[in-house]
């Protein structure tokens, strides 16, 4: 268990003023102090990991939620912005001596505009919940986590979240336009607009993936994009990683990028196949999901050259989905994936390193190799185009003893992840979970710089300062 | 600025670096100067050049990455990744012509300048596909953020924050690029004859539509013979980039889809590479005299931007990104300026003053200033990278 910064006492003693403080800026119901209550607020997607804040508020406006920084700011009191706490890197996790602002009742959508091509959405409208107000026009929101459900667009600009379709459409960064934030001193701002490309620093660009260390969005500008006219996805089976890997280099070496191309290893295939039925190839060491877009002839055009390349490489088996029930699925089973492995064993640790592709035969050989020798079994999920792996470690949660070999495991890995080219972590972000690993990639001189940008912003520290930064000059408990 | 240093490595950028630095002295710094045009005049006393920092240190087609020491030229970049299928996906412009420069970009200077081109609406900007950099620091210090993989969340992301900074926080030395496979084909769907409203419009439909559109653009009559073969009046033109049998079918369908707007022609492939190399370049601009600006709103918002600047003082003007991009030239003077930044305000987007003698760069915003308490944190980061001010001071702001 990493280390938590020790509350500040002071804060602690304070806590009564401070909660009659917030409830003299907000309507009675979205201050919450009671433990009970409190109690659902502790952690995020990263469940080990648990502290029940001081108090929790839910703005419902960009005023309320700059007269609680402000206050905040005045009082000294550390802030931790939430949106569905579904962060998988413990970015959520409250500290003791802190206000978690949760921007879940800000989920309104504000303006839609086709001929413009954009949306204003409020930061607790869900990732789904954009995509479903512009279907109806045959739009879509591009970036699509596999927890789109839940996950609200504050929090996916925040992790710069991905998803399964970014080989084309990209992440969250590339699909953003404006921002509405409030500072650490209650000040709001306007970044960038429905416009392309604003002038002066790129401070969009900077606050997208800042975990929560530099302002509150409040709001959010995003491209909407036309959607396709239809999509049809393939089954390519494989007797080793290697063999597919290759073939995920042939292809992309061709001149073809597929909407999607996501790599699963055996483990990873009997966990998914179990879950969803998606007539998963149970005899195959590796499996890829192709995905292509357009016209039906354009689809038969690209499916046939990926055919033709997968040929070269001795499959197993290739499937190409003849229906969209069967095409829905097979992305059951993928996007499922999580939630698959959690059946198969009482926990499981989500690891999100990047690796050149390259390397990815190596990396899943080292992998085995540790599994074995940690003991714990590991399921591997590749976002194959960009490099993104995902090791699910099972564990069990109940035994100490287990999780730490569990944690351990996935240091491990994240470091081989550095070590051949790639980084901690593709799209879950730092948070509580990678922060003392960032002496892996970074020195400390880089480190140091990234916090000064930090200090710009939050000169005090304020902001959601246990996470993502190595503890240093905070004391830990 | 006779007197710049021109390191050969990045040690000697360093060095040259940690000299100012101590002797609080300010540095003009450039690639080979292309865009020395651009934005303010910088007052230093020496100039830093990382035009000798040369050579691509890794190429990995199949894993869609390239990486450059920051004086490559562009050109020679292309040419690598044109030999590999690929291309760099921005579209990065050449604006020599606008400056009346014969040195050649560098991939530094493209992306401390974030410049982009037509394929920016649909596919990004230059700072979308900066994977990773390595840069010294006002300090003397070597910071990197990124890497040389595709999706990377780990730090705060500095090299977004360096594309557009125009070397005021540190000096690039190398770059990593995302690339992709360069389309088989192109086509270009081409109105005549539409208003500018009318133009958008109809752009509008084509950006909406599921086929992809690449580029998006709207010449005026007066500049239309930037675009082989289609006579007199204005023309809106809607790029597809594909595979060939994609690009037939996806000409046809849009085809239909326009007929409303009237009766597109359809330009080749050869006809349709001229016409987006000229919109790209800003071609039509190359040899007029005066001003040029660069407004960007919402598209819708184009063409009454463009209607208020010729009101204001008779602009030569021209759309891309679907009338998002409005270019205009005029009179080099505070009073064009003014009009320039009033329509930009009145869209709610932003404007730069992209070509004007010394005399006027040196006194008028050249970008909107920030409001008061951005421009504090403003302030603050550019002291967290450069901390005696060292990094072309007054580039972008007075
Ligand atoms: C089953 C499952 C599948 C997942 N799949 C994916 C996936 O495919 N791709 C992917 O990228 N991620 C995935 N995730 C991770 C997670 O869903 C994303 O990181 C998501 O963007 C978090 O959104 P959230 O609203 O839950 O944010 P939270 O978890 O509440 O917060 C995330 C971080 O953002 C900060 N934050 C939140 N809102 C704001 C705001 N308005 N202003 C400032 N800071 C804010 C928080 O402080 C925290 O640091 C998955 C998670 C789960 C549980």
């Amino acid at each position: 268990m990493l280390p938590q910064p020790a509350a500040n006492a002071d804060i602690l003693a304070r806590r009564d003023d401070i909660v009659a403080g917030l409830r003299a800026l907000l309507p009675d119901d979205a201050v919450i102090a009671e433990p009970l209550r409190l109690k659902p607020y502790e952690t995020d997607g990263l469940a080990a990991y648990r502290q029940v804040p001081l108090a929790v508020v839910l703005p419902s406006t960009t005023e309320e939620v700059a007269a609680i920084m402000a206050f905040c700011h005045a009082e000294g009191v550390r802030v931790v912005p939430r949106g569905a706490g579904t962060s998988l890197s413990g970015g959520a996790l409250p500290m003791a001596d802190s206000v978690v602002v949760g921007l879940m009742r800000m989920n309104r959508i504000l303006d839609i505009d086709y001929a413009d091509r954009c949306a204003v959405v409020q930061a607790g409208v869900t990732n789904i919940g954009i995509t479903q107000a512009v279907a109806e026009q045959g739009f879509f929101y591009a970036p699509d986590p596999s927890s789109q459900l839940a996950c609200m667009i504050g929090g996916n600009v925040n992790m710069n979240s991905g998803g399964a379709h970014c080989l084309r459409y990209g992440v969250t960064a590339n699909n953003l336009l404006g921002l509405k934030v409030v500072t650490v001193e209650g000040e709001i701002l306007d970044i960038g607009g429905a416009h392309l490309d604003a002038a002066g620093y790129d401070w969009l660009g900077l606050l997208t993936g800042s975990e929560g260390q530099l302002a509150v969005v409040t709001e959010v500008t995003v491209r909407i994009l036309r959607g396709p006219e239809g999509a049809r996805a393939m089954l390519a089976a494989f007797r080793s990683n290697e063999v597919a890997g290759a073939c995920v280099d042939s292809i992309i070496a061709s001149g073809i990028i597929p909407v999607a191309l996501e790599f699963m290893d055996r483990p990873a295939i009997h966990a998914c196949e179990a879950f969803a039925k998606a007539g998963y190839p149970l005899d195959a060491e590796a499996m890829l999901i192709i995905e292509v877009e357009g016209s039906v002839a354009e689809q038969d055009f690209l499916l046939d050259q990926i055919k033709a390349i997968c040929a070269r490489h001795d499959p197993i088996s290739l499937k190409v989905s003849q229906s969209a029930e069967e095409s829905a699925a097979i992305w059951k089973g993928r996007k499922g994936a999580f939630g698959a492995v959690g059946r198969i064993s009482p926990d499981y640790m989500c690891m999100d390193g990047t690796i050149p592709t390259s390397q990815l035969p190596h990396v899943l050989r080292r992998i085995g190799e540790m599994s074995a020798s940690y003991g714990l079994q590991v399921a591997n999920i590749f976002h194959a185009g960009d490099g993104n792996l995902h090791p699910l470690i099972m564990f069990d949660a109940n035994d100490p003893a287990s999780f730490a070999k569990a944690e351990k495991f996935g240091a491990e890995i994240l470091t081989l992840c550095v070590e051949v080219g790639g980084c901690l972590t593709g799209e879950h972000g730092v948070g509580v979970e990678k922060r003392d690993l960032m002496h892996v990639q970074f020195s400390e001189v880089e480190l140091d710089q990234q916090r000064r940008v930090k200090s710009a912003f939050d000169p005090g520290w304020l902001l959601n300062a246990n996470k993502v930064f190595p503890l240093k000059g905070l004391a830990a408990e | 600025m006779s007197d710049a240093l021109a390191p050969s490595d990045e040690a000697g950028i360093v060095e040259a670096i940690r000299a100012a630095h101590d002797a609080g002295e300010p540095l003009a710094v450039a690639g080979r100067g292309s865009k020395a045009g651009l934005l303010r005049p910088v007052q230093a006393a020496r100039g830093l050049s990382a035009a000798n920092l040369t050579g691509i240190t890794l190429y990995s087609p199949s894993e869609l990455i390239i990486s450059a020491r920051a004086g490559t030229t562009l050109a020679e970049l292309e040419a690598a990744v044109a030999a590999k299928g690929q291309h760099i996906i921005a579209e990065p412009p050449d604006f020599t012509g606008l400056f009346d420069r014969v040195q050649p970009q560098t991939i530094g200077g493209m992306v401390a300048a974030n410049l982009s081109g037509p394929r920016r609406v649909a596919w990004g900007a230059m700072r979308d596909h900066v994977m990773g950099i390595r840069a010294v620091n006002g300090a003397g210090e070597v910071i990197r953020s990124g890497g040389r993989v595709l999706k990377n969340v780990t730090g705060l992301d500095l090299c977004k924050l360096f594309a557009g900074s125009y070397g005021t926080l540190g000096v690039l030395t190398e770059v990593t690029l995302k690339v992709l496979p360069a389309a088989a084909q192109r086509a270009t769907l081409v109105l005549r004859g539409l208003d500018p409203t009318r133009a958008v419009a109809a752009l509008a439909a084509a950006l909406g539509s599921p086929y992809a559109v690449s580029g998006a653009a709207y010449l005026p009559a007066a500049l239309a013979g930037f675009v082989p073969g289609v006579g007199a009046g204005p023309v809106a033109l809607a790029r597809l980039e594909d595979f060939a049998p994609s690009v037939a079918y996806r000409s046809e369908r849009l085809r239909a889809d326009l007929a409303p707007f009237g009766a597109a022609m359809v330009l080749n492939d050869i006809a349709s590479r001229t016409a987006w190399a000229a919109i790209r370049d800003c071609a039509p601009f190359a040899g007029m005299q005066g001003a040029i600006w660069r407004v960007s709103v919402r598209p819708s918002r184009g063409p009454g931007v463009a209607a208020a600047l010729e009101r204001g003082f008779g602009a030569a003007w021209f759309l891309d990104w679907g009338g998002g991009l409005v270019w205009a030239a005029g009179p080099a003077t505070a009073e064009a300026h003014a009009v320039v930044v009033a329509a930009a305000g009145d869209a709610g987007g932003t404007f730069t003053l992209f070509r004007a003698p010394e005399t006027l760069r040196a006194v008028v915003d050249v970008v909107p200033p920030e409001p008061a308490p951005l421009a504090r944190i403003s302030r603050r980061v550019k002291d967290a990278f450069d901390p005696r001010g060292i990094l072309n001071p007054g580039r972008i702001v007075r």
